[in-house]
């Protein structure tokens, strides 16, 4: 059991006051603004929006600010203040279809109506340490093909070439979605509950499980389809108007992943399809995520289950960073009380494994260790039970 | 997605960038001369909208995330009401929105805001838009795949 400590608040306080004075660095060079991470560190801004699940690029670029550039206490600064928000609305569902194109690839089909897009990325670069940047050379500004008059109509690939139906068809039924904000999550969990909580976890996380995958544990032969970045007009609805309304765009990132075919004795073979959905630029985030996303359909679709990024409830229930960070981290707090009770197990073990031994018992050589050895597994896993029942945010 | 003239304009502003919408509201405002006086009736205040995406970009909806929203109803001194809702924290712009949705329901303003506020700001939008577009354009790729040699 964890017992509570109290005190230290001198102590606490001058320890973030270093952290602060720390954070701000040397004074003789400028204070970074807010708006300079938001302008250009915006991947990092968009990673946070991301994980903590909340758009709103300065509230994350404050967020980065405040933590010094952790990542994971960004997304937790971020995550804890969404708390403090009134929900006022609900959008329609994003068309991702009209989205205003920064950067739209297939590599799946050369020639696509609205053509392959590269975009601001980061593909192609030779990974070489840029040391004009370090002397603070200017660059130069984007390219623009000034003739273009407005943007072509990017369609959904997967939709558009399909027309013999080899890819598999995501139509909406019209299920209302579960809310994993709302209803704690219950395994088995559906799609729609699964791409909420892979939408709002952790990319490294993702990434490496989507990277077993492809190594083996649970293939599923996927093909980028297509992988779009750009502006998304959100819209809501309220009382006071009669139609749904803009109320203004965000970024967004999606992968359409295509995978190996299913089929059955009703259903001819078709390829299947894994998704993903982020806020902001986050392409590997999506690219990973919709890995995961078909690996976890593999019990839906009548693959053995023989890899980690397949088992529903083991991806889940580790993906939030906020949780992970959380749970990991409270093994700093002082465990003194807890700690001591231990210590006295572990004494007593050891006095009765003396007096046994010195009674020169052979036979019961080891006996009482294992005994205790199991006895304090137990007491672990109670514990470990208890606390991780309590999910906060 | 279409709108009715009065969703166009809560569209238009929303996109639109509160510095924007405030120089040419002065503007309107002195050239009115007589412009109306307002108070807010409900906020501003900010919240969050829970977004929705949908499978596969076209199947069953699921929650995305959420973002910040903020808004605010505005009464003249007449009393005609006017809403206003945009993505993020700004409560002027909010409020600028929901002023413009009041002033548009008196047919003598129309014209001049119509003339003065919504047109130019749609014409930066649209430029803005275009380019966006024509940035994105310079980026379009050609790729080649090469007969492999046996």
């Amino acid at each position: 059991m964890y017992v509570a400590v109290k005190g230290g608040e001198q102590a606490i306080a001058s320890a973030h006051r270093w952290l602060a004075d720390r954070r701000r660095g040397d004074r003789d060079r400028p204070e970074l603004e807010v708006a300079q991470i938001g302008d250009q560190l915006r991947l990092a801004v968009d990673r946070v929006m991301s994980e903590a699940s909340l758009y709103d690029p300065e509230l994350a670029a404050l967020a980065f600010k405040q933590a010094s550039g952790d990542l994971t206490e960004a997304v937790f600064l971020l995550r804890a203040y969404r708390t403090t928000l009134p929900r006022l609305a609900v959008s329609e569902p994003l068309d991702t279809a009209s989205m205003r194109i920064e950067r739209r690839i297939s590599a799946t089909y050369k020639d696509i109506p609205g053509g392959q897009i590269l975009g601001p990325t980061y593909d192609y670069t030779h990974r070489l340490l840029d040391f004009l940047q370090l002397a603070g050379a200017e660059v130069p500004a984007a390219e623009i093909r000034e003739e273009v008059t407005d943007a072509e109509a990017c369609p959904q690939i997967l939709e558009l070439l399909n027309d013999e139906g080899l890819v598999e068809q995501e139509i909406d039924d019209g299920a209302e979605p579960s809310d994993i904000t709302r209803d704690p999550p219950d395994y088995p969990m559906d799609r729609a509950a699964r791409l909420q909580m892979l939408a709002r976890g952790d990319e490294g996380y993702l990434l490496a499980l989507g990277y077993s995958t492809q190594r083996g544990y649970g293939r599923n032969h996927p093909f980028a389809g297509e992988i779009r970045l750009g502006q998304v007009e959100v819209e809501i609805h309220v009382d006071e108007w009669d139609e749904t309304i803009c109320v203004g765009e965000i970024a967004l990132s999606e992968c359409q992943m295509i995978n190996q075919f299913s089929g059955s004795r009703e259903a001819a073979p078709q390829f299947t399809r894994g998704y993903g959905l982020a806020f902001g630029h986050n392409e590997r985030k999506t690219m990973a995520m919709a890995l995961v996303d078909r690996a976890l359909r593999a019990e839906e679709l009548g693959e053995p289950i023989i890899g980690p990024a397949q088992q529903a409830e083991f991806v889940l229930a580790h993906a939030d960073s906020v949780d992970a960070s959380g749970f990991v981290s409270h093994l700093k707090l002082p465990h003194y009380v807890d700690f001591q009770s231990e210590l006295d197990l572990l004494r007593r073990l050891r006095r009765e494994h003396a007096q046994n031994t010195s009674f020169g018992q052979s036979e019961s050589h080891g006996n009482p260790a294992t005994e205790g050895e199991t006895s304090v597994r137990k007491s672990g896993q109670g514990k470990h039970d208890r606390e991780s029942g309590v999910h906060g945010l | 997605m279409t709108h009715t003239p009065r969703g166009a304009r809560q569209r238009l502003l929303a996109l639109s960038s509160r510095q924007h919408i405030e120089a040419r509201w002065g503007a309107l405002g002195a050239w009115l001369g007589d412009f109306p006086r307002h108070r807010c009736v409900r906020g501003p205040e900010t919240g969050m909208a829970m977004l929705k995406g949908r499978t596969g970009g076209t199947g069953n909806a699921f929650h995305l995330g959420e973002m910040t929203l903020t808004r605010a109803s505005v009464a003249l001194d007449d009393g005609t009401v006017g809403h206003g809702w945009v993505r993020g924290r700004d409560h002027r712009h909010a409020e600028l929105i929901a002023l413009a949705d009041a002033v548009a329901q008196h047919a003598e303003w129309q014209e001049a805001l119509e003339t003065r506020l919504l047109a130019p700001l749609a014409a930066e939008l649209a430029e803005r838009q275009r380019r966006d577009a024509a940035t994105a354009a310079a980026t379009r790729v050609d790729f080649f795949t090469l007969v492999r040699g046996e």
